[in-house]
């Protein structure tokens, strides 16, 4: 189909209150369909219920502030938070629910099965064989849904070319193509510099390597996306290293390809990692790595969305991300009442399969400090879950609360559920720059409080700690300070990092590695 | 510019020779400790020049927790801070500390 004529065939092709997934996560986007649902004639398309991961261009709120969609059930909306809470607000969105990643992938073949799919490729051939290059990311599971349930799959690709460099969708999933001239927009989501790292992060990640992932033996993790993980990132080819960590901690990855990865995959630390998605200017650097990377018969990353949350659910022992909010129960969630970033994949990433039947020292030991009374052989393990961060952080706020903010938000728009990211239940650890708190060992709500407290730093909620209580519960181990872990203060400094700005990076890559332009700072 | 003093008496007595030493940088959001051997052993000074006014409390605590955690007994302690947060602000006092524990080269 000509691109002239894209907006009268959406108006032709979906119908009023259809689902309608426009194909978008924290990464890729479909912005040519997406600007072209946007601009249809809500007197002749109206109250679409949207089905899609991602609230990510200003198109995607478009559609419901002109009443062409009406409803949404979504997973991530980081670059928007700010404004789906005003339309939220405001009644403009009628709100199914907050999903991770996975559970509105999985809606799409239970209850919520997309009847139009807007999606993005890189190429296509004139068979509509589609092409998507390192960013395959949820294409294959939307078009699944929606392919073979009667719906219309309707792809934005760069190029028509004779044969495409690999078939990541088969032609016959596809029902129509656009061809746009230009690539899809991508965020470089996962890129941190480490220039903007500080010598608190880099304490907390010292914390982390010497006392969880050396006691615990982790090999198989993910990370989320901050700066505190990035550190920790940095810091394996050096502190890891003097450790003696090499080989035993940090070898088999769900993650995307983050840059602050480059220097330990260097030296040679990590085995294998499978990616969500890819990321921005990585995209050689992967190519050159097919010993680590997944990647296909043209060379490039093949990324897998569905298939790597699930993976972060199974087949890892640990997953550790930054947060904004805990409460001391051990709640915690990114939301404040004028931004809903949404989840993604954190509540996923950050929650203990019960379904999981594979035994690895990590995740054994972990359920023994959980429940000691049982015997081993019927006693569950436990995913390592550990929030992380700073006890001030963005703009000084605490990172410490009474009561989160997310339940406000709730109570406010009547929500069924307050959106919270990780359940205090399936939190382990709490580390941030005064001591590691592990909940495993905790008995009773009294001592996570004050485990939680006595980690608070100079908080309202930390000076109001119990300091015998936080004295006996350190005697007990269950709260780790820096020096109980004979960690050097002298350490935390920057020249611990394995590369300290993204020129080091691109260095630690042979040149490889592209930075986008915005953090071409050299 | 607020002023604050405390003396308090210090559990750990510092460690090595070394007279004085210095860290951190005044700089926003940071701050610079110098510390000097210059007190009897279970003394410990911290004068603290900060920019940022109103956070006495804090302060306080802050100087209280370190005399308790670290060996600093014995030394007099002076402070410029340009607003830094506690948890910089605990992380120089301590590798202040830790440098002036060397022995006198």
């Amino acid at each position: 189909m000509a691109a002239e004529v894209l907006v009268d065939f959406i108006q032709a092709v979906i119908r009023p209150g259809d689902r309608v997934c426009i194909e978008g996560d924290n990464q890729k986007q479909a912005d040519a369909l997406a600007a072209a649902l946007a601009a249809i004639d809500p007197a002749r398309v109206r109250d679409l219920h949207m089905v899609q991961s991602g609230i990510i261009l200003p198109e995607h709120l478009d559609v419901f502030e002109k009443g062409i969609a009406r409803r949404l059930d979504y997973s991530f909306s980081g670059p928007q938070s700010g404004r789906i809470a005003r339309l939220l607000a405001a009644g403009k969105i009628e709100l199914g629910a907050i999903h991770t990643y996975l559970e509105l992938l999985a809606r799409y073949v239970i209850d919520l099965t997309p009847q139009v799919a807007l999606i993005a490729a890189v190429s296509s051939d004139r068979q509509g064989n589609l092409y998507t290059g390192p960013n395959t990311e949820s294409t294959p599971t939307i078009v699944e849904a929606t392919s073979f349930k009667g719906g219309l799959v309707v792809a934005q690709v760069a190029r028509v070319v004779e044969r495409v460099p690999r078939v990541d969708i088969p032609g016959d999933q596809v029902h129509f193509l656009v061809e746009t001239g230009k690539p899809f927009h991508i965020e470089p989501l996962f890129t941190r510099d480490p220039a903007a790292i500080t010598e608190t992060q880099i304490l907390v990640a010292m914390l982390v390597i010497k006392g969880l992932y050396m006691p615990y033996g982790v090999r198989r993790l993910n990370h989320g996306i901050g700066f505190n993980t990035a550190a920790i990132e940095l810091l394996l080819p050096t502190y890891g290293e003097q450790l003696g960590l090499k080989g035993r901690i940090c070898t088999h990855w769900a993650l995307n390809p983050h840059p602050t990865l480059i220097p330990a995959i260097e030296a040679g630390w990590v085995e294998q990692i499978h990616c969500f998605g890819s990321e921005v200017g990585m995209e050689d650097y992967v190519a050159a790595r097919p010993d680590v990377f997944f990647t296909g018969p043209d060379g490039s990353l093949r990324s897998n969305r569905t298939l790597c949350q699930t993976a972060g659910l199974y087949a890892c022992d640990m997953f550790i991300g930054s947060t904004l909010q805990i409460d001391l129960q051990g709640h915690s969630s990114t939301v404040t009442p004028s931004r809903i970033a949404g989840f993604g994949g954190a509540p996923n990433m950050g929650s203990d399969p019960h379904g999981r039947r594979h035994a690895s020292d990590a995740w054994l030991e972990a359920g023994a400090q959980a429940d000691p009374a049982t015997p081993a052989p019927m006693r569950r393990g436990r995913k390592l879950v550990v929030q992380i961060g700073e006890t001030f952080g963005e703009r000084n706020q605490p990172l410490f609360v009474e009561r989160l903010e997310a339940v406000e938000l709730a109570e406010r728009l009547g929500l069924k559920l307050a959106p919270i990211m990780v359940y205090a239940d399936d939190v382990t650890h709490v580390v941030t720059e005064e001591g590691i708190a592990n909940l495993l060992l905790c008995r009773g709500a009294d001592e996570r409080e004050q485990a939680l407290r006595g980690i608070a730093g100079y908080t309202g909620l930390g000076r109001q700690r119990d300091p015998k209580m936080v004295e006996r519960l350190r005697q007990r181990g269950i709260i780790l300070r820096p020096e109980d872990l004979g960690i050097d203060p002298l350490d935390a400094d920057r020249s611990l990092l394995a590369a300290r700005s993204m020129k080091d990076l691109v260095l630690a890559s042979g040149g490889l590695y592209r930075p986008p332009g915005r953090f071409r700072n050299w | 510019m607020e002023r604050m003093a405390y003396r308090l008496t210090a559990p750990h007595p510092a460690g090595g020779t070394r007279r004085q030493a210095i860290v951190g940088v005044v700089a926003s959001g940071n701050l610079e400790v110098l510390v000097e051997r210059a007190l009897p052993p279970d003394v410990c000074s911290v004068e603290v020049a900060t920019s940022a006014r109103g956070f006495g409390p804090v302060w306080e605590a802050v100087v209280a927790d370190f005399v308790a955690r670290r060996a600093a007994g014995g030394l007099r302690i002076a402070i410029n801070d340009s607003g830094a947060r506690p948890d910089t602000v605990t992380l120089r006092l301590a590798q202040a500390v830790r440098l002036i524990c060397a022995e006198e080269p």
